[in-house]
């Protein structure tokens, strides 16, 4: 970093304030997974298209360095309909699921997975490692994960998918635009709640502004994240994706779009600095799942059934209960929880019975499993390939004779550390966050605006991202024929402007970290596990006076620090959102993670609905739809595919 | 006999090396830095020599940096104390953990 005691010079040309105008039918905003199947879809479908990526394409966004799992897709293979796929996310999520957009996933998400085959990712057992396997079928060679009997959720080599879907991409023509962050939704008129008619997007090296023209954009930057957990000493080291902080939805948000489910959070853990690296400690679950797990004497913790019931062998981890349709990869639910390490664990270890520390053993296992948890799952999983499996194969692991360590054997989940009440997330992991609200054709409240990924409401998974953007893009495309570009406002674009340049302007100032630990303080006290009107309200006073007299001063040194700094200042716009909506649900709810100490009743019936949240002339306005407001599905779905 | 100069410079971060160049190998080609998703690295001004890591506290480990480098051993990943995982040999009870001195021979055959 210092060379001879001095810093070094910028290595890229400085262009701050340089205007540079794309035109486009169908602009792409975040090109990751969601992104880069509605770039190909759309350009599929005739449309010029253009991507705005922060990083680099081939390799970005969640699932840019891997997937082991393509999950709840109704296959020949399989008994399992569409609506089987909605009714365990119903069961687990209370109702509040995305109905449109997991509809539309659980019908596509088939089809799109031979597209992805098509494009060069492989997802099926073509040289033949796993023959035999119970997991396998052995006519098409798919191979699958958690319930084999209803070979549902398919075990796939997704670390060929990104560097596949990003090469059709330029095959196809798709204009991409690395290190560009998208700052703002350029709008008709330069007003708010009007058509979207392009972005504003910031090169992260050079700082030059790129005004894209589209005659429909996608939305899809995934999720709000860092709201409440921070780590400003290591911004990278954390499970979530450093890049996502929430900038899509707080561009949708200045233009007038609505949201919904924003007031939902769950406790987090100390992922954000600290934890551990992604699968890489002996676990049981998602990647690792149905791993046995012993302890320091090579004792077997039992695996149970959902009624408690220790299973007597391992088929059991792998076959729904006598009784059960079917168990789902993941959820409480009763009616389709899957089998997993007994909960009486941590208890019986403080009582005794099993020795500290525990391992996950995969020695005792068969042959087929340990070489599908370690050389497939965690070969191919988002950032295990090579920071797991080649790292600790260099090191000398070998799971036909080692036995992997766990740290977090007496408090909070398998993967990540004890759960903490203040530090939480909006959902990801373990649930699904707030988003924008969409209609069948996956359009937001704004004509022009089509969303997809997790930037849609209640939306998560990788095949859920790849399926909504392959339906997007065609959308977006379809919208765009007819249409012509629109001339945006120069007003609209100096004020964006004089926006993201001002942190370059002062010579010092408060920096991004000192900015973004300063918000999840506010969170963490006034919008944490448990609210009141007053804590909200002191909570949103404290947030206006850090955006009115905080954030003025915010200071960048250069284009990769304004990119930082911006990115907070959409984490700042996120907090407000999320506060605003926490006002507006006047009630507790266990699933959506929502305490109200002035409103305390739990879950009651009168207000199983969603809170929505949008801007309307300056104004935060809340309101509600009703929970089943995605209206009949398969009708639905017909009538607008 | 040279100057051993003592610079006053800031405390570091935690995790100041999470990929480690080998000069010898690396030839600067930057491939790396292009596709580094939080760009840590920023081209050495000298050609032909490794990146320098501009921002160690970003890294995500995710490393398409490694995957995409053309000369092996070039780069290698490097993880922080703190991220260091233990290991036991079933059959003798040994531990072994990523890092150690004296490490076990690599295991060249990673699917099982």
């Amino acid at each position: 970093m210092y060379k001879d005691g001095n810093l070094h010079q910028w290595p890229y040309p400085i262009r701050y304030n340089q205007e540079t105008e794309v035109d486009t039918d169908v602009l792409i905003l975040g090109g990751g997974i969601a992104g880069c199947w509605a770039a190909i879809s759309a350009a599929k479908s005739g449309a010029k298209v253009a991507i705005v990526e922060k990083a680099a394409t081939i390799t970005s966004g969640a699932g840019g360095s891997g997937c082991d799992h393509w999950i709840n897709t109704p296959n020949p293979c399989s008994k399992v309909t569409a609506e089987d796929c909605i009714d365990w996310e119903r069961e687990n999520a209370n109702g509040y699921i995305n109905g449109i957009s997991r509809y539309i996933a659980a019908k596509e998400s088939y089809d799109t997975l031979l597209e992805m085959e098509q494009i060069g990712g492989k997802i099926r057992d073509t040289d033949d490692e796993f023959v035999g396997a119970d997991f396998r079928d052995e006519q098409t060679k798919f191979l699958f994960a958690y319930d084999y009997e209803n070979k549902f959720h398919f075990r796939v080599w997704g670390k060929t998918f990104k560097p596949a879907l990003y090469k059709e991409c330029k095959r196809l023509g798709v204009k991409i635009f690395d290190r560009t962050m998208a700052t703002s939704l350029l709008t008709d008129g330069g007003k708010q709640g009007t058509k979207v008619i392009g972005a504003t997007g910031l090169n992260s090296r050079t700082g030059e502004l790129y005004i894209f023209k589209a005659k429909a954009t996608v939305m899809s930057m995934s999720r709000h994240s860092r709201n409440w957990a921070f780590s400003s000493e290591l911004t990278g080291l954390g499970q979530f994706r450093p890049n996502i902080v929430g900038t899509g939805y707080a561009m949708a948000f200045r233009a007038g779009a609505q949201f919904t489910l924003m007031e939902r959070s769950v406790r987090g853990n100390l992922s954000f600095g600290i934890s551990y690296p992604s699968y890489g400690t002996g676990n049981a679950m998602n990647t690792w799942y149905p791993c046995t797990i012993v302890d320091a004497n090579g004792k077997e913790i039992p695996w149970t059934d959902r009624d408690g019931k220790e299973l007597t062998d391992f088929p059991q981890r792998t076959h729904p209960a006598k009784d059960q349709k079917l168990f789902a990869e993941r959820g409480m639910a009763y009616k389709y929880r899957r089998p997993d390490i007994t909960p009486a664990m941590q208890d019986r270890v403080k009582k005794g019975e099993f020795a500290l520390p525990l391992y996950a053993d995969m020695t005792g296992m068969s042959k087929m499993e340990r070489r599908a948890i370690w050389g497939l799952m965690v070969g191919n999983e988002g950032r295990t390939p090579v920071p797991i499996l080649k790292t600790y194969s260099q090191a000398g692991f070998n799971p036909d004779k080692d036995m992997l360590q766990n740290y977090l054997m007496l408090g909070g989940d398998w993967l990540r550390g004890e759960n903490l009440s203040y530090v939480r997330i909006g959902g990801e992991g373990p649930g699904d966050s707030g988003g924008l609200v969409v209609d069948w054709n996956l359009k937001t409240t704004l004509d022009g605006l089509y969303a997809a990924g997790d930037s849609l409401f209640a939306g998560n998974y990788h095949h859920h991202a790849a399926a909504t953007g392959r339906y997007a893009g065609r959308k977006a495309a379809d919208y765009a024929k007819p249409m012509n570009n629109v001339k945006p406002t120069r007003r609209q674009i100096n004020q964006e402007k004089q926006r993201i340049y001002a942190p370059i302007k002062r010579k010092c100032g408060i920096e991004w970290k000192e900015l973004n630990a300063g918000l999840v303080r506010v969170m963490q006290n006034y919008c944490g596990e448990y609210k009141n009107e007053e804590l909200l309200n002191i909570g949103l006073t404290w947030l206006k006076d850090i955006e009115k007299n905080v954030a003025p001063n915010l200071y960048a040194a250069n284009p990769h620090i304004l990119m930082r700094a911006l990115g907070v200042l959409d984490i700042l716009a996120c907090n407000r959102m999320i506060i605003h909506t926490s006002l507006a649900r006047k009630a507790s709810s266990t699933y959506l993670g929502f305490n109200r100490l002035d409103h305390p009743k739990i879950d009651p019936p009168a207000h199983h609905k969603w809170v929505t949240l949008q801007q309307e002339n300056g104004s935060v306005k809340t309101g509600e739809l009703p929970i089943d407001f995605c209206g009949d599905m398969e009708s639905n779905y017909e009538a607008h595919k | 006999m040279e100057k051993n100069i003592i610079y006053a410079r800031p405390n570091p971060t935690s995790a100041t090396r999470p990929v480690v160049f080998n000069p010898e190998i690396c030839t600067g080609c930057n491939k790396c830095v292009n596709v580094c998703q939080t760009d840590v690295f920023i081209p050495n001004p000298i050609k032909r020599k490794p990146p320098i890591i501009l921002h160690p506290d970003e890294c995500w480990y995710c490393s398409p940096c490694i995957d995409v480098c053309p000369k092996d051993g070039a780069i290698t990943l490097n993880y922080p104390l703190m991220w260091r995982i233990p290991w036991k040999r079933k059959d003798t009870g040994k531990h072994y953990w990523y890092g150690m001195k004296n490490p076990p021979p690599p295991n060249t055959r990673p699917m099982p």
